[in-house]
């Protein structure tokens, strides 16, 4: 399989591989897809609940070249992106910009799920209130 | 001096060697001659090179020369092999038993029966990967014509107890054909010594050329007949039509001549550098699972679950080295290894697994290369990998419940 060139910098440069802490109220995680089926992505954001902006984005993803650059490249369009800004990126964007293979889309429709899985956590901590 | 990309892939084929290179160059232009032409010096001259390499053949498997039929390749001699006993012998039973770890020229082969209405055990295997003998006893019946089992596998390296399967079938006066195309010419493989009623074998896996093979089909004690499935002028004693690749036999012969020589010193040392390399992987390394029995095993052949880590990712972190994954993306069916499935390792390690096949003109110098290589990614992918952060906080990751999409 050829990988674009977008594919093989962000899998030889991942950007912004890490954990933020779970419990953190302004953090918001997401863990989506099954180790059977050969991937899984954990994305999360930290939110500055004072402006709503994504100040901070990190993933750890196993699976292929194209679902590691998929995370990579989320990360990067999450960060400074309002909440709001963030659930209009499309997996369809993400095949643009890296131009995946049909075979490869899913990979971008994992990666849309888990910054919609990211950002549902942190609104549900939110709505539940400051933790005391 | 290393060359990339360094080949460590010689279960999918291997290089030709010069030597074979050189017996077969003169086929090609001055003695093109069809071996079939009875008339002429062209004619006598590439019939007499096909008789000398038929016993090049026959001698690496213990074989009498009049008991090898060329073929294409092993596809075809597993399909001559199956298909043709089960036409011939349709009076006697309509039953065959196979393994769920054969190769699809087999595997594929038995469903197109089931589809003519034949009975086709697929045998489950233990979880190193051998059939077991228990198993395959229970599974004999009164109309069972043939068990087809390999006697070398081509993704994990198993080599099967075919001398007890021989005596089996033997026994019960079943036929027994074996798919040794990844044990001829690695590892002594006779077809005296495990009763071999038909066997398969291909140039290319032992430095010969691509698109040659021979089926041995037993002459005496029993003499078995095959209903040919290609029709044609009646080569090969009728039972495969079609003017012989002379050339691609001739280095078949060649290929065979020097495996059967070399045989004993050079799986020592290929034994030696697979050692090395699973060595050195298991030094660096924690959590690998090695798929299939390491004591029966073919000595070139490695297969490597590296937990946690996505088989395509670490392929393509490790790209200026030639190797094979299980994992279902590298694969165009979309699913993991059918063969690790039958172990019973998790769809999980099968995505991680890797094939490692070491060959006759592979090095120390690239073993270790491969294995710094190959410890230096794992390391890498793994920082990256949710799962191997979930396990070192002691999550039970068989129990979580995923979000699969
Ligand atoms: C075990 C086994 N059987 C059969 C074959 C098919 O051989 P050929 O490529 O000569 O058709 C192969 C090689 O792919 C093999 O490894």
């Amino acid at each position: 399989m050829a990988y674009s060139d977008k594919v093989v910098d962000h899998f030889n440069n991942p950007r912004n591989v890490g954990s933020l802490p779970k419990q953190d109220p302004t953090v918001g995680t997401g863990l989506v897809g099954a180790p059977e089926c050969g991937d899984v992505m954990k994305l999360q954001v930290r939110v500055n609940p004072e402006t709503g902006v994504i100040d901070e984005a990190k993933f750890k993803t196993f699976g292929c070249g194209s679902a590691i650059a998929s995370s990579s490249l989320a990360t990067e369009w999450l960060k400074g992106k309002t909440v709001d800004e963030a659930l209009t990126i499309k997996n369809t964007d993400i095949v643009a910009e890296l131009s995946l293979p049909p075979v490869k889309v899913h990979c971008s429709v994992l990666a849309e799920d888990a910054i919609k899985a990211a950002i549902a956590d942190y609104q549900q901590k939110q709505q539940a209130g400051p933790s005391s | 001096m290393l060359k990339f990309p360094i080949y460590f892939d010689n279960q999918a084929t291997t290089p030709v060697d010069p030597r074979v290179l050189e017996a077969m160059l003169p086929y090609f232009t001055e003695r093109f001659g069809n071996a079939a032409s009875r008339n002429h010096r062209y004619g006598w001259e590439a019939e007499e090179a096909v008789e000398a390499a038929r016993k090049q053949v026959a001698d690496l498997i213990g074989a009498n020369p009049k008991e090898i039929v060329f073929t294409s390749g092993a596809t075809e001699s597993d399909n001559l092999a199956i298909k043709g006993a089960v036409y011939m012998y349709r009076e006697k039973g309509d039953h065959v038993i196979t393994a769920l770890t054969e190769h699809k020229a087999v595997i594929d082969t038995c469903k197109r029966l089931e589809k003519e209405g034949f009975r086709v055990t697929y045998l489950p295997v233990k979880p190193d990967g051998l059939v077991d003998l228990d198993a395959l006893r229970d599974a004999i019946t009164a109309k069972t014509v043939l068990i087809t089992i390999m006697a070398a596998n081509n993704e994990i390296g198993v080599l099967q107890p075919v001398a007890e399967i021989g005596a089996m079938a033997k026994e019960r006066g079943v036929l027994f054909h074996t798919d040794a195309v990844q044990a001829a010419g690695k590892v002594p493989f006779d077809v005296n010594a495990c009763n071999a009623h038909l066997a398969s074998i291909s140039a290319h896996k032992m430095y010969g050329p691509k698109g040659v093979g021979a089926l041995y089909v037993r002459r005496r004690q029993p003499r078995v007949l095959l209903s040919p499935i290609i029709d044609g002028g009646g080569h090969e004693r009728g039972m495969r039509s079609g003017t012989l690749n002379v050339p691609g036999i001739v280095g078949f012969g060649k290929a065979a001549e020097l495996c059967r020589l070399e045989m004993a010193q050079e799986s020592a040392r290929i034994r030696a550098l697979r050692d090395r390399l699973n060595a050195k992987l298991h030094a660096g390394l924690d959590e690998l699972h090695v798929n299939g029995s390491m004591e029966h095993r073919l000595p070139g052949n490695l297969n490597i679950s590296f937990a946690y880590v996505e088989g395509e990712s670490l392929l393509m972190g490790i790209n200026d080295v030639a190797v094979s994954s299980g994992s279902a993306c590298t694969s165009a069916s979309l699913e993991p290894s059918y063969v690790l499935k039958a172990l019973g390792t998790g769809d999980d390690l099968a995505h991680s697994s890797i094939r490692f096949g070491l060959g006759r003109f592979n090095t120390e110098d690239e073993v270790d290369y491969v294995a710094g290589k190959v410890v230096a990614v794992v390391r890498k992918l793994r920082e990256m990998s949710p799962l191997y952060e979930m396990a070192k906080d002691g999550v039970d990751l068989a129990k979580m419940e995923w979000r699969e999409h």
